[in-house]
């Protein structure tokens, strides 16, 4: 198992590493420009655009100037050519707020995909599941914005029910914490509740034809005790398994619309003030950031997953 | 085989795309939401006729310092603060039906014709795109293995390892500052083309891995032997056997593409890094408007809803298209999933 373990997370680096070549080659190799100019930013003088293209190492070879990049962003010294910022120290000051709106469209998200798929699979093919598939595809087709923009119409400028922008740090005051994030949350979590009851769905009702329900059903036990015991549980565990990778990912910038539409100040809200100043350097950084969240959960949800299910590591050839 | 006399009496005698036929035409839901596709279809394809011949305009042309008369009324198309004009349906004869889109006073009806054409078109053109890539990728993948395979999945691993949206974002800023020059091909900065290829290029391991996995399960089948036995070579085997038993998948995957690739499109021109100005796409002018949500909320939800209600018919239609093609479908449902996972869904 502890050998599984460390085998899974020396694929992680070896991900990571691709990760950052790729990244290293979307932003100076792939496009037509000197990235030393498009760095410094529009109307600098020559003599930036100089400095720059010699502490990148812009002028030298495309393995040298790699490590120079990694170096910048292991040691924590990237620095934005907008106001000259720490980029790292941007990025972590964002984490609260990210991590706020994730955690809590997660909790929404996760009760509800698995109430509608539940009800959707007991109910299979009546008139609550027609409606609840209904709901769910309208969910995954809606566009976070419009919904967005819906909400903030409808519940916020015209109503006045919830604040409009802004975030509210928990240390400062839990209720307005809350209270600024709860549409937010919303927009995030419609997506995802219509897909996990989707999955789910599917899920449960394959579950249904499997032996063991039929052996649970012979023993005598009650339709819902067979239903939430026996199928819903070993429905879930692919549940758990998307939601690892969903979760790592929105942590790690995936956010981005949400966060603008509604001035969150997190890791996605820098990104798209990055965008807009058209500088690189933070945009290359949180990309890099972003990719590092989705590898590390996709270990750790493999590596819990061999805890949970012995049959994983079999599988994979361990011994 | 359809085409013989008996093929409608029954299933007897009828091919399997005859059947899917028979069983699409039967699920109303997804006929009307196929039906609402078309519209859209033909209401951007009516852009230049109504630009033309009603709104007198073009997508890009501003009318700030004009007056237009409304039901006999003067009115300005932006007052003296800057707010446009709202919808006069049809009290301009057509002009301004959906009132002006900002400051630049431009026509908001006939903007949205043609921001949905660019929408439609990347959607359509980038999953084209991400769909031949798939493909191919899946059937040398599963069809060498070894060496091959490993090199295309780490490939595709490393790609599936960002945050979809934040790759786009990447590549489309830094691809809109300096354009793209590789070899002989060179797309300058601006063009739609270059938002095609960067949706088309990143949602490709969100199709290639589920391909991939079918075609190796369909490369132990028996009529793979045969064809090999009987002495076809790769491509005979990966284009002549293997593909025509991929085409149902293939088509259901391409269709719920579109869907998610529109998403990617609107998230991209919102935030900048897609159809670059004075081109509009639906996402853009969501942008746009976004700008002005407080005092002429429609501006954001028109394009929204556009977005919304495609994305919507696409993924409908396309559901019942899965359905069609294979009843069992436990398979294509779950790489369904797959492909609309979040993390290729703009959140």
């Amino acid at each position: 198992m502890a050998a599984f373990a460390v085998r899974r997370l020396g694929s992680m680096v070896a991900v990571l590493f691709a990760v950052s070549v790729l990244t290293f080659l979307v932003f100076n190799v792939i496009p037509a420009y000197d990235p030393a100019e498009e760095m410094a930013g529009k109307g600098a003088g020559p003599q930036l655009v100089q400095s720059i293209r010699e502490e990148w190492g812009f002028d030298e070879s495309l393995p040298q100037q790699y490590l120079a990049m990694m170096e910048k962003v292991l040691s924590g010294d990237v620095i934005s050519y907008q106001g000259q910022e720490n980029v790292d120290q941007r990025i972590l000051e964002g984490i609260p707020a990210t991590l706020s709106l994730c955690v809590g469209a997660a909790v929404i998200w996760m009760f509800f995909g698995i109430l509608f798929g539940y009800l959707s699979a007991v109910r299979a093919g009546g008139l609550l599941d027609k409606s609840l598939t209904i709901l769910a595809v309208a969910g995954i087709s809606v566009p976070v914005f419009w919904l967005a923009a819906v909400m903030l119409e409808y519940l916020s400028y015209k109503t006045g029910i919830f604040p409009a922008k802004g975030y509210v740090k928990l240390t400062e005051d839990p209720v307005e914490w809350a209270n600024h994030l709860i549409l937010p949350w919303i927009a995030v979590a419609v997506t995802l509740v219509g897909l996990y009851s989707r999955v789910l769905r599917s899920n449960m009702l394959d579950a249904m034809d499997e032996g063991y329900v039929r052996t649970a059903r012979a023993k005598g036990l009650s339709e819902r005790r067979v239903m939430t015991r026996h199928v819903l549980r070993n429905s879930l565990i692919p549940i758990v398994t998307i939601f690892g990778l969903d979760f790592g990912a929105l942590v790690g910038g995936g956010a981005i619309l949400t966060e603008k539409i509604f001035s969150i100040q997190g890791v996605g809200f820098y990104a798209v003030e990055s965008i807009e100043n058209l500088d690189l350097p933070p945009i290359m950084a949180i990309t890099l950031f972003g990719a590092f969240f989705v590898v590390l959960f996709n270990a750790l949800v493999d590596i819990a997953y061999a805890f949970l299910d012995p049959r994983v590591e079999l599988g994979s050839s361990a011994r | 085989m359809a085409s013989e006399p008996n093929a409608e009496s029954g299933p007897a005698g009828a091919s399997p795309w005859g059947l899917a036929l028979r069983r699409l035409r039967r699920n109303r839901v997804a006929l009307a939401f196929g039906a609402l596709l078309v519209l859209i279809v033909a209401f951007v394809l009516a852009a230049p006729l109504w630009a033309e011949q009603v709104a007198e305009t073009g997508p890009n042309r501003g009318h700030t310092l004009e007056k237009i008369e409304v039901d006999g009324q003067q009115r300005e198309v932006v007052d003296v603060e800057g707010r446009p004009i709202g919808p006069v349906w049809l009290g301009a004869g057509g002009k301004f039906f959906l009132g002006a889109d900002g400051r630049l006073g431009r026509d908001e009806m006939v903007r949205l014709m043609y921001g949905g054409r660019a929408s439609l078109f990347i959607g359509f053109s980038a999953t084209l795109l991400t769909t031949v890539l798939a493909t191919v990728l899946a059937l040398l993948a599963g069809y060498y293995g070894g060496w091959v395979d490993s090199l295309i999945s780490r490939v595709l691993d490393t790609i599936w390892a960002f945050p979809v949206l934040l790759l786009g974002i990447a590549l489309g800023i830094a691809l809109a500052l300096g354009g793209l020059k590789i070899g002989p091909l060179e797309i300058p900065s601006g063009s739609i083309w270059i938002t095609i290829l960067i949706i088309g290029g990143v949602l490709v391991p969100y199709m290639a891995r589920p391909l991939r996995g079918t075609v190796l399960s369909l490369r132990e089948k028996e009529f793979v032997e045969a064809a090999v036995a009987g002495g076809a070579g790769p491509l005979r085997v990966m284009f002549g056997e293997l593909l025509p038993n991929l085409s149902s998948t293939i088509i259901v995957f391409f269709t719920l593409g579109i869907a998610n690739a529109m998403l990617f499109e609107a998230a991209l021109s919102f935030l900048g890094v897609g159809v670059q100005p004075p081109d509009t796409s639906w996402g853009s002018m969501v942008g746009d408007g976004f700008e002005l949500i407080g005092s002429s909320p429609l501006l954001t939800i028109l394009p929204g809803t556009m977005i919304f209600l495609t994305v919507l018919s696409v993924n409908v239609f396309g559901d019942g298209l899965r359905d069609a093609l294979d009843p069992r479908s436990k398979v294509l449902l779950e790489a369904h999933a797959g492909i609309a996972e979040p993390e290729g869904t703009p959140i």
